[in-house]
């Protein structure tokens, strides 16, 4: 039952939210916009792998999550550091 | 077959506040607000999408136990990088809405705007803002 929920209806609405997200990124007035619009998709790319891993019952996909969610917050750490020194030059 | 239930109804509820999220960063007027609704509910959104594969992976200790460590690191991380994003935005340079109320932090910056400092005894308003 849930396999195909996940798969037909819960997965498209996460890359629906992707997609709107990506609204932001192309059309951002300034660059902390931009790195807020990548974070938001980051965030939602864990939503979408754990809601694969159960849509094919793929329990090692959760493993991938966990990477992500550690990468996905030193990448927003570093931007928000660029956007902070970028300022001196 | 409870934990499938319950697995779903995890997963409308982060679907909800995922596609809340991604609605308010398109459409909130202000990189502050954008930051607002971005960090609090898609961290909302994506704890409960990880709550329900919890719940339908309840039966291996291991994927279960690694679901709830990615909530707690989430919990942990995501009001850490909102508040660099915010502090860096603010410390550009990116405009308020013309609507907000206060700009507390207005002139607490030193000229070079390098140090907040608290001391900077200032009353005067961000003249950006509207008057109310």
């Amino acid at each position: 039952m849930i396999n195909a929920a996940a798969m037909y209806f819960f997965l498209p609405m996460m890359v629906l939210a992707v997609v709107i997200s990506f609204i932001r990124l192309v059309r951002g007035p300034s660059l902390p916009d931009r790195v807020v619009a990548l974070d938001l998709m980051t965030t939602l790319g864990i939503a979408v792998i754990a809601v694969y891993a159960m849509a094919f019952n793929q329990p090692i996909f959760i493993d991938i999550a966990v990477v992500v969610a550690l990468i996905s917050f030193l990448g927003t750490i570093a931007f928000a550091y660029y956007v902070y020194r970028r300022v001196d030059q | 077959m409870i934990a499938e239930i319950l697995s779903l109804l995890f997963l409308a509820a982060g679907t909800v506040f995922i596609l809340i999220s991604a609605v308010g960063v398109v459409r909130m007027p202000d990189i502050y607000l954008r930051m607002s609704a971005s960090t609090k509910s898609s961290t909302l959104g994506v704890g409960f999408i990880l709550l329900g594969a919890a719940a339908y992976f309840f039966h291996d200790l291991g994927v279960f136990s690694r679901a709830i460590a990615i909530i707690v690191f989430l919990l942990l991380t995501a009001p850490v990088s909102a508040h660099m994003i915010g502090r860096a935005a603010y410390h550009t340079g990116v405009p308020l809405w013309r609507k907000s109320r206060y700009d507390d932090l207005y002139g607490k910056f030193d000229p070079q705007g390098k140090h907040l400092d608290s001391s900077l005894e200032s009353t005067q308003r961000n003249p950006l803002l509207d008057e109310f």
